[in-house]
This record gives C-alpha cells, sequence and structure tokens, in this order.
C-alpha cells in the first residue's frame, strides 16, 4: 500500500506492506538511527515522534503513520548542527555504547517541547521507559537537566 | 615504592618501576575528559552497528529452538518447510561438519571444555539450537522453521546443580567427542573442577580462637545489552569470507570460525562495527557461525540478529553459584584461615566454566590477609540456558559471599565492621597469596600489589555517606533504614595470557592513524586509546584518527574483556606511539642536518604537535612528514607496538549504600550509594565515573530485582523486558562516584582498570545495609520483596517465640 506522511519536515510517499511496523518502514528507508532492541515496545530504542509525541515505533503500523508527521533522531539535528539534546549528551559523557541514546534524546525532546523547565523526577519519568545498561542513567539525567537549564522558561528548539 | 617482582623481559624494558602522582599534572591528555571519539555520531543516530546494512540479496535467518530441556533428536524432516518460498537453506546436525569446539571467546587454547557442536544430534536445554532456515524475508524463514518436523526422544533432565552431580542423574554430555581440562568429568556432569590449598589450613583453622562457616546463593543473570547479538556475512570480491558482527572478540571469532566452518584464517575477515554493549555476553562466538555457513553454501549475504526472547534464553547468562564460606579469626579480629567452597551452574555448556570460577575465587580470597586459604570448585552442567562470561566474572558472585561474611565476622566479634576490615584487608606491598595456584587454566605469574589505594577509598566513601550517621538511622516502625559498605578488589587483564598491539602512522597534516585490535563495546577504549596517543606524541586528541578491531586491517588484541584494553592495549599504543616519536625526533635532526643547521639529537624533543630544539628552532609534524614523504630521506613514519603483562594489578574499591526497608512490604529502596575507587590514574575521568555509575545499577538490578525463573520444565518464564525487572531511571538512587588516584607503575600513565569492579559492590553492599536496618541477614540474592517480607515474618515469630 502507498502511505504519505510528514518525515523530519519532508514530504514523502511509501510503498509498505500493510503489516509493516513504522521500525522497519524507517530502517527500510536509511533512517537507521532508529533502533530494534526488543520490538515488543518495552526498550524504547526505537521512539520516535509521532505529531510531537514519544511513541515506540515497533508497536506503531507504518500505514498508522499516514497523513501524519514523524520525527526520527535523524530528523533532531546533524554533524554540523546537533540538536541542543544530541550536543549535551555527548558533552555529558552520557553515550557509551549509544544504542539507547536516541531514543532518549526523542524521548527528553518530547518532555523538553511541552515542559520546558521539568524537574529531575520529570526527567527520570521521562527516561524511565529506556533501560541502558552501560550508563545507570546519572549522565543522561544530568544531560537532560543541562538542557532544561538554558530552556528560560521558553519552549526547546 | 615496591620495586617490581617480576623478571618478565617484556615487562622489565617496558615499566621502570618510576612514576608517581605528581608527574599527572603535567600530562596534557591524559586525565582529561575530552568529547568521546565516537559520541557525535552515535546522538545523531548514524548507522554504525553489525545490523546496520543491508545487502543486496541478504538472506535472513531463524532458527528453529528445542521446545525440551534434554532429549534426543530422532529425525528432522525439512521437506515441508523447503516447499515455502524463498527458503535458499536448512542447516540442521545432518548437514553440518560435527567438531566439537567452545562458544568461549578466549585465547587460544581456551580453557573451557569442547563440549558444543554448530548443531548436535541432543539437545540439552529449552532454547537448544535444533535447526536454521535462511530465506529471502525474515518472515519466510520463520513460517519454514514453523514447518520444520523433528522427532525427539525426550530424556529425563536434571535442573537442579545438586542433583546434576548425584548418582544416576541423566547425564548431559555423553557424546565421546566432549573433552575439558583435568577436573572435567562428564559422566558426572562436572565441566570443570579444581582444589587449592594454600599455606596449612588445617593447622590455621585449628589454631583460630573463632570459626564462622556460612551458605550464600546467588542466580542467574541476564547481560540485556540493548543491542542484540547480530551478525552479517558475505563474501567479497576476493571470495574472501568477511563477517560483520557483534562481538568483544574478533580475533577468537576469526580463530574458531576457521576451525569449526573448515576454512583457512586467511579465507575469514571479521569486522567489528560499534557494538550496542556486552558486558562479557558478546565475548562468545554465539552465531556468527550459522550466517557464515549459509554464505558459504549458498553465496549469498545473510544475516541473523536473535530476538530480545532468543537474546535471554539462548545467548548467556552470570553463572549461578551456591556458596560456601568459612573464616577462622583470632578474637582480636586477625583472619587467620579462610575457605570458599563454590558449586556453580552453567547450564547446558560449559563456556568460561573454569575461570569465572577460578575468579571468583580469585577476586575474593586474597584480598584479607590470612595464613592459610582453600578453595574447592565444581561447575556442573544442568539442563538449563546456558552461563558464560558476565562483567565481574566470577567477582559479584564470591564479593557477596566474602562481603557478607566479613560484616558477619566483624558482629559475631563485637566489632566494627569497618576496623575489621581495614585491620586484616591487604595493602601495597603484600603478596596475591592465589595468584599462582589460579591462573588461566594453567599456574599463573606471581603477583605482589603495588599501587592500593583501598584504606583512602573507605576514609573517602564513609565521608561520602556520612557513616557516623549510621547509628542514628531510624530502626524502629515499619519503614527503616541502615548503612552497608563493603570492600571490592579486581583485576586489570589475564597475566600471561592477554595482548594487544598497535600501528601508528604520520599523515602531512600532522595527524595520526591508530590502528588496534581493541574492540570498543561502549566502555570508552576508542577515545582513551587515542588520549594516550595523543600524550605520547604531544598532540590534541583531536589529531589522532582511530580505527579498531577488524581482522584485515587492524593488528592482534585478545579482545574486550577481564578488564584488559586500557591496561593492556594502552601501553601497546604508548609503545608503538613512542617508537613513532623517536622517528619523528630523527627525521627532524636529519632536516636540520641536510638543511646545514645539525643540532644535538638527544636535546629534541616534542611539544604541541612539534619537534623542539632547546634553542625554541621547530619543526611541526607536518612539515616532516612532507619532507618525509617527497623531499628527502623519504620513508613514512610509523610504527607499531605488542603489550603483554605478567601482572595483574587490581584497583580497588569500597562501596557504601543507605537503604530503607519496608517491613510490610518487603520492599528495599536505595536511598544513596557511594563507590569510591581506586583505579590508578583515570585516563578518562568521565568515562571511569559512567563505567562506575552503570556497573552499580547493572548489579543493583542483579542484587534487587532482576529474576530469572523457570517453570519445571527448565522453560524460562521471565524471558522479556516486561518480566525480567532491570533498574530504571526512577530506581536510580542518588549516586556519588569518587575516584581516588593512585599511580600504577606498571600501566600506561599510572592507570589500571575499572570497568568490572563496580559489578561487584552492589550485592554485598545492600545485603549489609538491609541487614543494618532490619536486623535480618539475608544470604540469598536477589533481594525480593517477598524474601524480605517473609524473613521479617519468621523473625516476627521467633521473637513472639522467645
Amino acid at each position: 500500500m502507498k502511505i504519505e506522511l510528514k518525515l523530519n519536515g519532508k514530504d514523502v510517499a511509501w510503498d509498505c506492506a500493510p503489516h509493516e511496523f513504522l521500525t522497519e518502514a524507517l530502517r527500510r528507508h536509511g533512517l537507521l538511527g532508529t533502533k530494534r532492541g526488543c520490538e515488543s515496545g518495552d526498550c524504547g530504542a526505537c521512539s520516535v515522534l509521532l505529531d510531537g509525541e514519544e511513541v515506540p515505533s515497533c508497536l506503531v503500523l507504518a500505514a498508522q503513520a499516514a497523513g501524519h508527521e514523524v520525527t526520527t533522531i535523524e530528523g533532531l539535528g546533524d554533524f554540523a548542527g546537533p540538536h541542543p539534546l544530541q550536543k549535551a549528551f555527548v558533552d555529558h559523557t552520557a553515550i557509551q555504547c549509544g544504542f539507547c541514546t536516541p531514543g532518549m534524546v526523542i524521548a527528553a525532546k518530547a518532555l523538553l517541547d511541552v515542559e520546558p523547565r521539568p524537574s529531575e523526577h520529570a526527567v527520570r519519568e521521562c527516561l524511565a521507559g529506556h533501560p541502558c545498561r552501560c550508563t545507570g542513567y546519572v549522565k543522561p539525567i544530568q544531560a537532560v537537566l543541562a538542557v532544561a537549564a538554558t530552556n528560560a522558561g521558553g519552549e526547546a528548539r | 615504592m615496591n620495586k617490581p617482582i617480576l623478571g618478565a623481559p617484556d615487562g622489565e624494558a617496558w615499566d621502570t618501576g618510576a612514576g608517581s602522582l605528581g608527574e599527572v599534572d603535567r600530562y596534557t591528555a591524559v586525565g582529561k575528559s575530552p568529547e568521546r571519539v565516537d559520541a557525535l555520531k552515535l546522538a545523531l543516530g548514524k548507522g554504525t552497528y553489525a545490523d546496520d546494512v543491508a545487502l543486496e540479496g541478504m538472506l535472513h535467518l531463524k532458527l528453529l529452538w528445542s521446545p525440551h530441556a534434554h532429549a534426543r533428536i530422532v529425525s528432522i524432516d525439512t521437506r515441508e518447510a523447503e516447499k515455502e518460498p524463498g527458503v535458499r537453506c536448512i542447516l540442521h546436525h545432518g548437514n553440518v561438519a560435527r567438531i566439537p569446539y567452545t562458544t568461549a571467546g578466549q585465547g587460544h587454547p581456551e580453557p573451557s571444555p569442547y563440549d558444543t557442536f554448530i548443531f548436535d544430534k541432543k539437545v540439552r536445554f529449552v532454547g537448544d539450537r535444533v535447526a536454521c532456515v535462511a530465506a529471502d524475508s525474515p518472515e519466510a524463514a520463520a513460517r519454514a522453521v514453523a514447518k520444520l518436523r523433528v522427532v525427539y526422544e525426550v530424556l529425563p533432565a536434571v535442573l537442579d546443580p545438586q542433583q546434576a552431580l548425584l548418582p544416576g542423574a541423566p547425564v548431559i554430555h555423553d557424546e565421546p567427542e566432549a573433552t575439558g581440562l583435568p577436573g572435567f568429568d562428564k559422566a558426572r556432569n562436572i565441566a570443570a573442577a579444581m582444589d587449592v590449598d594454600h599455606g596449612d589450613v588445617e593447622a590455621a583453622f585449628a589454631r583460630a580462637e573463632l570459626v564462622l562457616e556460612r551458605a550464600y546463593s546467588v542466580p542467574y543473570q541476564a547481560h540485556c545489552a540493548l543491542e542484540p547479538h547480530s551478525a552479517v556475512t558475505w563474501l567479497d570480491e576476493d571470495d574472501r569470507l568477511v563477517v560483520r558482527v557483534a562481538t568483544q572478540v574478533p580475533f577468537h571469532s576469526r580463530r574458531i570460525l576457521a576451525r569449526i566452518l573448515e576454512v583457512p584464517v586467511q579465507r575469514i575477515r571479521v569486522v567489528k562495527p560499534r557494538i550496542g554493549g556486552g558486558f562479557g555476553g558478546k565475548q562468545e562466538i554465539l552465531l556468527e557461525d550459522l550466517p557464515a555457513l549459509v554464505t558459504l553454501r549458498t553465496r549469498r549475504p545473510a544475516r541473523l540478529v536473535l530476538t530480545r526472547a532468543e537474546e535471554i534464553v539462548s545467548s548467556r547468562l552470570r553463572h549461578p553459584q551456591l556458596l560456601r564460606w568459612k573464616s577462622g579469626v583470632m578474637k582480636d579480629g586477625r583472619l587467620v584461615a579462610q575457605e570458599l567452597e563454590v558449586l556453580a551452574n552453567t547450564g547446558a555448556y560449559g563456556a568460561h566454566a573454569l575461570t569465572v570460577q577460578t575468579c571468583t575465587a580469585g577476586k575474593t580470597l586474597p584480598l584479607y590477609r590470612a595464613e592459610a586459604y582453600r578453595f574447592r570448585m565444581k561447575t556442573v552442567y544442568t539442563n538449563l540456558p546456558v552461563a558464560g562470561a558476565f562483567r565481574g566474572y566470577g567477582g559479584p558472585q564470591g564479593f557477596v559471599a566474602l562481603e557478607s561474611h566479613m560484616d558477619e565476622l566483624a558482629g559475631m566479634l563485637g566489632m566494627d565492621p569497618i576496623e575489621f576490615r581495614r585491620r586484616n584487608v591487604v595493602g601495597p606491598g603484600d603478596e596475591n597469596a592465589l595468584a599462582q595456584a589460579l591462573g588461566e587454566g594453567k599456574e599463573g605469574p606471581p603477583q605482589r600489589f603495588r599501587s592500593c589505594a583501598m584504606q583512602e577509598c573507605i576514609d573517602r566513601g564513609m565521608a561520602a555517606i556520612d557513616w557516623a550517621r549510621r547509628p542514628t538511622l531510624p530502626r524502629t516502625g515499619t519503614v527503616r533504614r541502615g548503612m552497608g559498605m563493603s570492600c571490592l578488589m579486581h583485576g586489570s587483564g589475564i597475566p600471561g595470557v592477554d595482548m594487544g598491539s598497535a600501528r601508528v602512522k604520520l599523515n602531512e597534516d600532522g595527524s595520526f592513524n591508530l590502528h588496534v585490535g581493541a574492540t570498543d563495546i561502549g566502555t570508552g577504549s576508542d577515545t582513551i586509546l587515542s588520549q594516550i596517543a595523543a600524550e605520547t606524541l604531544a598532540v590534541p586528541v583531536g589529531k589522532i584518527v582511530i580505527y579498531s578491531s577488524d581482522t584485515d586491517h587492524t593488528p592482534f588484541d585478545t579482545g574486550a574483556y577481564a578488564s584488559s584494553t586500557t591496561y593492556i592495549t594502552g601501553v601497546s599504543v604508548k609503545k608503538a606511539c613512542e617508537g613513532a616519536r623517536r622517528q619523528l625526533e630523527d627525521a627532524a635532526a636529519e632536516m636540520w642536518r641536510h638543511r646545514g643547521d645539525a643540532c644535538d639529537r638527544a636535546a629534541l624533543f616534542v611539544k604541541d604537535g612539534a619537534v623542539c630544539r632547546p634553542d625554541g628552532e621547530r619543526l611541526s609534524y607536518a612539515d616532516i612528514c612532507l619532507s618525509t614523504f617527497y623531499t628527502h630521506d623519504q620513508h613514512q613514519i610509523m610504527d607499531h607496538g605488542s603489550h603483554m603483562s605478567f601482572e595483574c594489578p587490581p584497583p580497588f574499591a569500597a562501596h557504601f549504600a543507605e537503604v530503607e526497608v519496608d517491613t510490610e512490604t518487603g520492599g528495599v529502596k536505595v536511598l544513596k550509594y557511594v563507590a569510591a575507587t581506586d583505579c590508578g590514574v583515570a585516563i578518562h575521568p568521565k568515562s571511569c565515573e559512567g563505567q562506575t555509575e552503570g556497573g552499580c545499577v547493572q548489579a543493583m538490578g542483579y542484587a534487587l530485582s532482576e529474576d530469572l525463573t523457570f517453570d519445571a520444565a527448565g522453560r524460562t518464564l521471565t524471558d522479556g523486558f516486561r518480566h525480567y525487572k532491570q533498574f530504571s531511571s526512577l530506581d536510580l538512587p542518588e549516586f556519588q562516584t569518587i575516584l581516588v588516584p593512585s599511580f600504577e607503575p606498571s600501566g600506561p600513565y599510572g592507570a589500571k582498570s575499572v570497568s568490572e569492579i563496580p559489578a561487584d559492590g552492589p550485592g554485598p553492599t545492600l545485603l549489609n545495609a538491609i541487614a543494618d536496618a532490619i536486623g535480618i541477614r539475608i544470604r540469598e540474592l536477589p533481594i525480593t520483596p517477598e524474601k524480605v517480607r517473609r524473613a521479617w515474618l519468621a523473625k516476627q515469630a521467633e521473637e513472639a517465640r522467645s
């Protein structure tokens, strides 16, 4: 089937099988930042923004994204201009193996977009669906809080 | 400074025994925390992992796993499966070579039993390999797997390690080909065994004024690396087999693949791309043999990625152990005798069966001085999932017993648990009493501790957690608080075995390519090795372009395990860069001589990317490289280095925790955790903190929440993240990492290891804190609310009776 969606700000039209999950469709189109860690919605490695809200793309059919706006980690920033959250994860040594990082960054963006100055508890809650076996969460939490601290009550980028 | 006790030529040539913390202030790259060399690409989500390639014509593999804990395969009928459209290859025991090997990714010869075949006529646990289908799509492969018709002769199974040892127990490895090291006894289900006595154990116990003996139990733990085991294979344009695999041990993978696939080493290239976490689970030749076989047979690229359930059930786990610790002590608090007995469960196959358990003893027993030590160990087969290497490698199990026992001993003596430990713990100059007896499947080199800041770790940890508050914590009412601590040590590499190597070459912009066999699995080793190169060559870290672990393009390394990369490979990088630095100085001296401006070669030094003279003249590396490429005395400035150490300097640590125990629910909440670690000079302090935080939180799950459970038929019940509960960001306590500096003369720029020791601490630290809070000594992990509540009720009942 043919689906049309807005992906990282651009209109795209994809051929998808009706049963194809969004994770697979994204990866098939070269968007490899969306990871497969469990394919059951338990690890958050495949998180993307669907109309600004964090969803596990392994539980969303590609067809369900038709007519909607999808933002992946690739849509946040690039080498020349990383998103402040991406930069903060780098600066705080919050990345070890990096496999959970895109999901965490997406989750944090979803949070900061609606709550620019969240409490530490809110940040912990936001990352709670993102098991990370490397960092112990200390530095990812610091990274998100550091970006929040620069949000002078305004909206995150 | 204690003199080195070791006469190893390699060690002597490199290690002068000199160096001190004073020189650390002069370092320009080491001891800083620059941006990690791979962090930005990972933050951006670039596709760099094993499964991030899609090749034209790639086949997808799916496995049929055993539904039985123990069965003989009578027949496999593949006819219906073959009819499934898109099926290209089906592998099973009837059509692959039968060569015994071990999946343990260890040095040659591996000290693990050769008890595994690519496919066998027998299955030994629920989740064992039966057959594999390769098809054009994962869906077609899965459909075909469902159509495989297998007739099993179900055999009696044994799931309990003690029962596995009983006469008449089912024999799990009855195949004639299986072999192991001395102690291996397949007829009795023994994968490995060892008995060690050091000193006169009987006399020491006889002299002891008090003897305490206690039993402890620790469970399986799943690695839960977020990236599942993944491998993609293909034939390159020269018809060579390329294996792109999520591995910690690319060179062991190549060697073992060559043997079991019967392909010469030179026809195989193993590439380690970015790895999404390993923790020991990827120190295993777990799955790459299958896509490799499919590629060899079909000549098409092939891909195998495990699902999360397969990852938990059919990869590898931490060895469960039953431990019995017995100590003899004088009334003044002096330890005289220590005895440890371990019964470990390796599941259906014996990967790392010997060495994990020898490390259980090797990391724990020698931590405290005693007159005599005894270690008795058996690792047994059962029809349960397979254990293997897991961060800490026996240490987390052993320290649960040792550090619980030390608290219990102090209680028996009426001594403060910290004072008791301080009195007995080893220090600089002490001998590691068991180093020789507990080598890697053979006698190990003797060891003496040199750098050791254990007492300072205790001091600083006590201050950070405010140990003085301990007597004032609330210990009445429903919710009670307590504090506990533990002392730890680990190792740095496998002495006399682990070898790393590096090659460095100069480019005409003054940058350097650094090629290492070392495997960055998320530890930060690419960054740390770049820092060591930058320090040695006097350039910024940004001038180092590192490329790691590709068996065609980098020199050898044993791999990312045994806490060896910084300590072993780090020195190889330093040696290679020292050689390149000498060549740079030689070339500069020649350039000046050629210009008629001869200089004193011996007075030359390097600084800020240039060779400098005392009179202020300088030649940049870029100018030297351009000249040596094109103009005069043409040659490539490059060098290589290899390193192996006969020493294994332990990092030391003291961990502290404050917990809250709800006596009504049995729930335990960790309020604060402090880890004070002596890892020598921290090359990249932020990464050392990260290793500590991550290792501790992983082990808090082991201690409190991670519970791998099985039904009576041996099926794993907790085979997903929803039921197998790791610590999350909400469970994380207030956490403080303290890096206590020391200078290890045998390490690169004073460094020791840091990555495994954090995993050793939370188990005993939390057990001790819970005992302090509610006065109940639990001797078993995981400390689930049910166990705490039951123990509490039992205590209430006992108090009511008395």
